[in-house]
């Protein structure tokens, strides 16, 4: 199988490991993901201003190179991107005067966008869509019942309108892992909000949503959090690190994204993970288990 | 030319103030057939109606037009009047310039240029109406009654000591329904069971009542006055006519399930009685999860049973009743916790429905009455009880309020603080709706005396944290977010209808809203009539209500059955669509049409034949037939052409 695929800024710098391990966890499960030619920023936040359509500019564009692909598929990795490209793609869809101005103020694009052409596609819905059997093949080492909470944050689940699954209690994630010979721990905590941006201006509220959230997942028992969105990663793996740091009674849990651990349990060299990215070294775990 | 008269009504102000009575007055007295015209402040009153009467008498009018309501609220009114002037009641015509002209205008110009087109196109109407007679039609004094619980079971102790006979119908194994598992109620505290099980033995002695538990309506045809229902009585396992009741069979089975009657706290049987003071009273064999039905090892309630009742015969059995009338009282359900994930999405174990929380307040419960959480026994010291789970949510659930979760809850916490002395409960709601007699001082006698904790603000999310769950809400009054660590919390979810409800409509005829809610033929004045005759509501399966609602409106559906069996004959309306012999090619699109069975094509004679009882006078047939063979009566392409030439200012 074939798909567009639109990698954002972060994925290659910050989140580089979400990318290497996606591709190489994609490429065993004989899905080829074709980067976008000539991509640009999503506009990282999807705008909550009906009037300024300038900020709708950068993901229209995208979905305009995605169109020009000849794909109907884009696959998205960071929520982020998804988010903002789902939701642009909605807005022009349902308000027609905005579409046309915005086509008419890029009359330099060759190609037009109108909203329903592209489907965007986050990686864990296409690796959903993937039969759990042929997933379950794939898998060559023993996770040996690693328990895992599963953080969806709120990018993938909010608004209700491009959910990837039931907004209060996804499963996604969880369903994927324990075909994958993991043990999804309970986690009440798995689409309570990061703090996202509040991380620059607020980091007090960051870093207790960081202890509430890990809190949570330790003690459900889970040895390992994983997630899918670059940011979500940065706030509770960095701050994560500050808290220990500030104090040594908070214990900490290594945070990965969810293909690479999949990756690796599909056979993908573990060192394809560049560990010196994380704050928390999820190796003592995956030695533990074996994994590495 | 015929003589009609016309009559306008001021209706108070109501037309009087936007449409110019004088003026159209002046515009139609001349039109072609008008004989007499005349206008009258109220022309229902007494007087309106003596004005009426005398002119037909005088002038020998043979029509009258009366230009006021919809004909929904006063045909049958002025039908009346004109049958006691000797005129034919069919010949009265209502021009509506209230409802469709006077109520939607301002422009007292425009709104009388419309009266008058309206007006003229009825006098068209009536200057081509035909007398007609009413269809007289014979009448089974029998009712069924499907449901029984408390609505069901007061409509038919209420119509059988009217002298009728009734057949109550129920699927469960036991009569009661949802009110048999309540524990005490509001707002008098009185015990659910001591109310409602004097009138299960009622019913179950009655002589004019024959009780069919465990059954389900599979078929329904016919009309008022003579349905023929077809219901299945489900197989037991035993012969009930040989059982007595003895339970000793319940006893000794040694497979342990569930109880649904206790909500799945509490363990019966595979033979089983759903609870002690079922109704009637004897038990049934859960065929799926019976030991010897499912390997043929077993057999242990075959030996012991002193009156060899039990035959493990899984046929199924049918029986057809007549009957003259249906009531449906399905009652309900609550929405299941299992589909609000929120809130744990049934994972939870202290985390329970207020059906549930019924149950362990019960004296007959699994805990015996004592406030104990399922997970381990313990008595929760802080409890949080949720109203508006799933109601009055239109973004995420439903849009309506289920009306008695505010009282329920109010005296759940109530009940709570009189077992729990040193607990606290807590109660998070959206607005406290305490309308009815008592109820507001209720609610007051628990926040003043039984320190009840009223919390105004939604809940986001429950979460399990060791042993407690963790209740994340607001308090929109202070605007701070609230978390409580609380023990056990009790969600009042939303009321749906019982499931079935659907397929059951469908075979009943009669409509549902969009939530599945039975609907009633006009909200305010036939409320527990459908829109087909001869069948009635009662109940939680019309809307959510409480148990003095419910009563009173069971009892009204028995008053209206019972009216409907004081008739001689009945009368159904010569409104109907015939068939033109000479025309009909028995094409037999009419017949597709029909949503009532009235019509059938009689492929000898190449006809389509007319039930006229089944008839309702929709006029889809009319509409369809492609030769004019089907025309409805005073409704025939003539006279609706006529009103549509006169109404675009082309008659006369």
């Amino acid at each position: 199988m074939e798909i567009s695929y639109y990698p954002g800024c972060t994925l290659k710098t910050k989140a580089i490991n979400f990318e290497t391990s996606a591709l190489a966890l994609l490429e065993k499960l004989d899905v080829k993901a074709i980067e976008l030619k000539d991509w640009n920023c999503c506009g990282v936040m999807f705008s909550q201003s009906q009037d300024n359509l300038m900020k709708q500019l950068a993901p229209i564009r995208t979905l305009i190179r995605a169109k020009e692909s000849g794909r109907d598929r884009l696959l998205t990795l960071c929520s982020m991107c998804y988010n903002t490209l789902k939701r642009s793609a909605l807005f022009i869809q349902e308000n027609e005067d905005k579409r046309d101005k915005i086509n008419d103020f890029m009359d330099l694009e060759e190609t037009e966008y109108f909203g329903n052409e592209i489907e965007v596609v986050n990686i864990l819905t296409l690796l959903d869509e993937i039969d759990k059997d042929k997933l379950k093949a794939s898998i060559v080492k023993d996770a040996k019942d690693l328990k895992v909470a599963t953080y969806y944050g709120c990018l993938l689940t909010r608004p209700k309108e491009v959910a990837i699954d039931n907004v209060e209690d996804p499963q996604i994630m969880e369903n994927l892992l324990e075909a994958a010979g993991c043990k999804p721990v309970y986690f009440p905590f798995k689409t309570e909000c990061c703090a996202s941006f509040q991380v620059v201006s607020r980091k007090d509220i960051a870093r207790e949503r960081t202890r509430k959230i890990v809190d949570s997942a330790r003690k459900n028992g889970a040895e390992m959090i994983l997630l899918a969105c670059p940011l979500c990663e940065y706030n509770l793996d960095k701050l994560q690190k500050e808290l220990h740091e500030e104090d040594s009674t908070f214990e900490t849990l290594p945070v990965l994204y969810v293909t690479q651990l999949l990756a690796i349990l599909a056979g993908v060299d573990p060192e394809i993970n560049d560990y010196s990215k994380h704050y928390i070294d999820p190796r003592p775990v995956l030695e533990r288990k074996g994994l590495l | 030319m015929k003589k009609i008269g016309v009559f306008l009504c001021h209706c108070g102000i109501n037309i009087s103030a936007t449409v110019d009575i004088e003026k159209a007055m002046e515009a139609l007295k001349d039109y072609p057939g008008v004989a007499h015209i005349e206008d009258y402040k109220y022309m229902c009153s007494d007087p309106g109606q003596q004005l009426i009467k005398k002119k037909i008498k005088d002038l020998g009018l043979d029509g009258v037009v009366v230009c006021a309501c919809s004909p929904t609220l006063h045909e049958n009114t002025f039908r009346l009047t004109v049958k006691a002037a000797g005129m034919n009641e069919y010949k009265m015509e209502m021009a509506n310039i209230r409802e469709q002209c006077s109520w939607v205008h301002k422009d007292k110009t425009v709104a009388t240029e419309k009266a008058i087109k309206i007006i003229k196109s009825v006098i068209e109407k009536a200057r081509l109406d035909e007398a007609l007679d009413p269809i007289e039609v014979d009448i089974t004094r029998k009712a069924m009654v499907i449901g029984a619980g408390v609505a069901g079971i007061q409509t038919a102790l209420n119509i059988a000591n009217s002298g009728y006979e009734v057949i109550l119908v129920e699927r469960e194994p036991s009569i009661g329904g949802k009110m048999a598992q309540l524990s005490e109620t509001f707002p008098t505290l009185d015990c659910s069971q001591c109310i409602l099980t004097p009138k299960m033995v009622e019913v179950s002695n009655h002589p004019k009542i024959k009780l069919m538990t465990y059954s389900e309506v599979v078929d329904v045809s016919g009309f008022v006055g003579n349905f023929k229902v077809k219901v299945k009585r489900k197989a037991t396992g035993l012969d009930w006519d040989v059982c007595n009741g003895c339970g000793l069979c319940t006893e000794k089975c040694p497979k342990k399930l569930p109880s649904e009657f206790d909500q799945g706290l509490g363990e019966r049987k595979a033979i089983y009685r759903p609870f002690p003071q079922a109704v009637p009273n004897r038990v049934v064999i859960d065929f799926e999860n019976c030991t010897y039905m499912q390997s043929g090892k077993c057999g242990i309630c075959q030996k012991v049973c002193p009156v060899k009742a039990i035959d493990f015969d899984k046929e199924d059995k049918f029986v057809e009743e007549e009957v003259g009338a249906i009531i449906c009282a399905t009652g309900f359900e609550t929405y299941s916790v299992k589909d609000i994930p929120e809130f744990g999405g049934g994972k939870l174990p202290d985390v329970v429905d207020g059906l549930t929380f019924e149950r362990i307040l019960s004296a007959s419960g699994p805990t015996g009455g004592e406030v104990r959480r399922p997970s381990d026994g313990k008595v929760p010291k802080d409890i949080v009880f949720l109203e508006c789970v799933c109601s009055r949510d239109p973004e995420h659930y439903l849009p309506y309020c289920s009306k008695v979760c505010c009282m329920y809850t109010v005296k759940h916490a109530m009940l709570y603080k009189h077992r729990v002395h040193d607990g606290q409960p807590y109660v998070f709601y959206m607005d406290m709706r305490t309308g009815g007699k008592g109820y507001e001082e209720f609610y007051q006698r628990a926040a003043e005396e039984d320190k009840v904790v009223f919390i105004r603000g939604k809940v986001s999310k429950l979460y399990q944290d060791d042993d407690k769950i963790v209740v994340c809400g607001v308090d929109t009054l202070s605007n701070e977010t609230i978390e409580i660590r609380a023990d056990m919390v009790v969600l009042a979810t939303a009321i749906v209808p019982s499931k079935g409800i659907r397929e059951l409509t469908k075979l009943l005829k009669i409509q549902i809203d969009q939530h599945g809610f039975l609907s009633e033929a006009h909200p305010k004045l036939r409320p527990v009539e459908s829109l087909t005759a001869g069948v009635y509501l009662a109940g939680c399966a019309q809307s959510p209500r409480d148990i003095p609602d419910t009563v009173s409106q069971a009892s009204g559906a028995a008053s209206m059955v019972c009216t409907l069996f004081a008739n001689e004959k009945l009368k159904h309306e010569p409104i109907i669509v015939g068939v033109n012999e000479d025309i009909c090619s028995g094409c037999g699109i009419c017949t597709v049409v029909c949503p009532y069975d009235a019509r059938k094509t009689n492929l000898e004679k190449k006809l389509v034949e007319v039930n006229e009882v089944l008839c309702e006078g929709c006029g889809a047939c009319a509409a369809a037939c492609p030769s004019g063979a089907a025309q409805q009566n005073n409704y025939t392409d003539n006279q609706i052409n006529a009103m549509i030439k006169a109404i675009l200012g082309k008659g006369g």
